[in-house]
């Protein structure tokens, strides 16, 4: 039962170079949309809000095939990518990134989100009174306070993007190797004659990663409170 | 010398407010709701009036009619909340060095040391502002305030969240800073306070300075 063969393995460790680069470039994005949606005002603040959870409402093949007509090798982005920086999205692990950051992004914004609207601005009205520019108070205030909502807007993402299945396989496809993931891996075992143990090893791993992701994201919760009462 | 000539509505609140003041320590009296604190946050930068000007030793840090408003972080006031605000995620030796670094000054051991040793801070300087009682809460944020080098220091009530006893540990710290010379606008509701402390009062009531004079008018 615990005998992983090697095309599990890759797929394991396509599973998480794609979890980890996804989640690594949506960070920065996630962290400056959620200050902009805890911070400012502004028209159409209530429209990117809605765009930024329409992944998680949407059906995912219909953001599969939306990423597919806009980064596709002939969609307008996807042509133009292709052609002026050589960066080729479709049916490549790079795709399957791109798809995972963009299911996983609302999950990720979240939680940096509430952390942000949980710092206290008199504690920013403090800092800037001593005389930090409003970068500097964002750098010496604002994020290292929301850093462990930041962490759990991270574990969060990266447990989702681990998982995800339907946008990613619309996008680019189920190529062992490529873009095959763990959860295309064990779509592909369960339509396979005796494919059901190799399946069961792969659910047990995604339980595994995804409980794991959990309890880490709690944690980072915990002490994000402690961290707000100055202990 | 500082120069303040503004008007604010706040909701129901209009704010309307015109003094200037030359001595050390200008005792800014009033009732609670007397807009005393919208006051001093305009000063802080914090808050920016409808209407008016607020200068500072000849420097203009708002003028509405010009279009003039210096954001806080380049006035160089320092400013100690009734509720300190310390940051709670750098421990006390932070928090002190928090202004001198964000205005890029040279690190100054003899001032730190001065300014430690006046407060009586320098063994909290490893503790957490979670660990510190209100009172020391309140010193770290006096020596937070001074070590930023503010040409003027705005205090809210410093002692306002403090009980009788604690406003005794502080208030001779307040007195000493007095006399080191630093000018201070210093806002309290509590008559006594400011017959110790201030040179100079400005009493507002519902938004208006009803007096203005020396520490008499308290009377």
């Amino acid at each position: 039962m615990f005998d992983i063969s090697p095309a599990e393995w890759t797929a394991i460790l396509l599973s998480l170079r794609v979890a980890v680069v996804a989640t690594l470039v949506a960070t920065p994005f996630g962290i400056a949309l959620a200050w902009l949606l805890a911070r400012r005002e502004f028209w159409g603040k209530s429209i990117l809000d809605a765009l930024v959870h329409l992944p998680l409402v949407l059906p995912p093949v219909v953001t599969g095939y939306l990423l597919l007509l806009t980064f596709g090798r002939r969609g307008l982005v996807g042509a133009w990518l292709a052609d002026n920086l050589g960066i080729v999205f479709a049916f490549r692990w790079t795709g399957a990134a791109l798809a995972c950051g963009i299911m996983s992004f609302p999950l990720l914004v979240r939680p940096i989100r509430l952390s942000i609207e949980a710092i206290d601005r008199r504690l920013e009205q403090a800092s800037s009174t001593l005389g930090a520019a409003p970068w500097q108070v964002f750098a010496t205030v604002t994020l290292p306070l929301a850093l462990p909502g930041v962490l759990a807007g991270m574990v969060l993402g990266f447990a989702k993007a681990i998982g995800e299945f339907g946008a990613t396989i619309t996008f680019v496809s189920n190529i062992p190797g490529e873009t095959q993931t763990i959860s295309s891996a064990i779509y592909s075992l369960i339509q396979t004659p005796d494919g059901d143990t190799a399946a069961g090893r792969l659910v047990l791993i995604s339980i595994v990663i995804a409980m794991g992701a959990l309890i880490a994201s709690e944690w980072f919760a915990r002490r994000a409170t402690k961290r707000l009462h100055g202990n | 010398m500082l120069r303040v000539d503004v008007t604010k509505q706040l909701g129901e609140f209009s704010l309307e407010a015109s003094f200037e003041s030359q001595g050390r320590v200008t005792g800014l009296f009033g009732a609670s709701g007397a807009g005393k604190t919208s006051l001093i946050n305009m000063i802080a930068g914090l808050l920016r009036p409808d209407r008016g000007i607020i200068a500072l030793d000849g420097e203009t840090l708002d003028d509405t009619a010009k279009g003039v408003h210096v954001p806080p972080h380049r006035r160089r006031i320092g400013y100690v909340f009734q509720d300190a605000r310390l940051f709670p995620h750098l421990d006390v030796r932070q928090n002190l060095d928090y202004g001198r670094r964000m205005n890029g000054l040279a690190e100054d051991s003899s001032q730190h040391a001065r300014i430690t040793d006046l407060l009586d801070i320098g063994g909290l300087l490893d503790r957490r502002p979670g660990q510190l009682s209100g009172g020391e809460r309140q010193r770290v944020a006096l020596g937070r305030a001074l070590l930023s080098k503010p040409r003027l220091l705005l205090m809210d009530e410093p002692l306002g969240s403090l009980d009788e006893g604690r406003k005794e540990e502080i208030l001779p710290y307040l007195v000493r800073l007095r006399d080191e010379g630093i000018p201070m606008v210093y806002v309290s509701h509590d008559a006594a306070e400011l017959r110790q402390l201030a040179t100079q009062i400005v009493m507002l009531k519902r938004g208006r300075v009803t007096a203005l004079g020396g520490v008499k008018v308290l009377t």
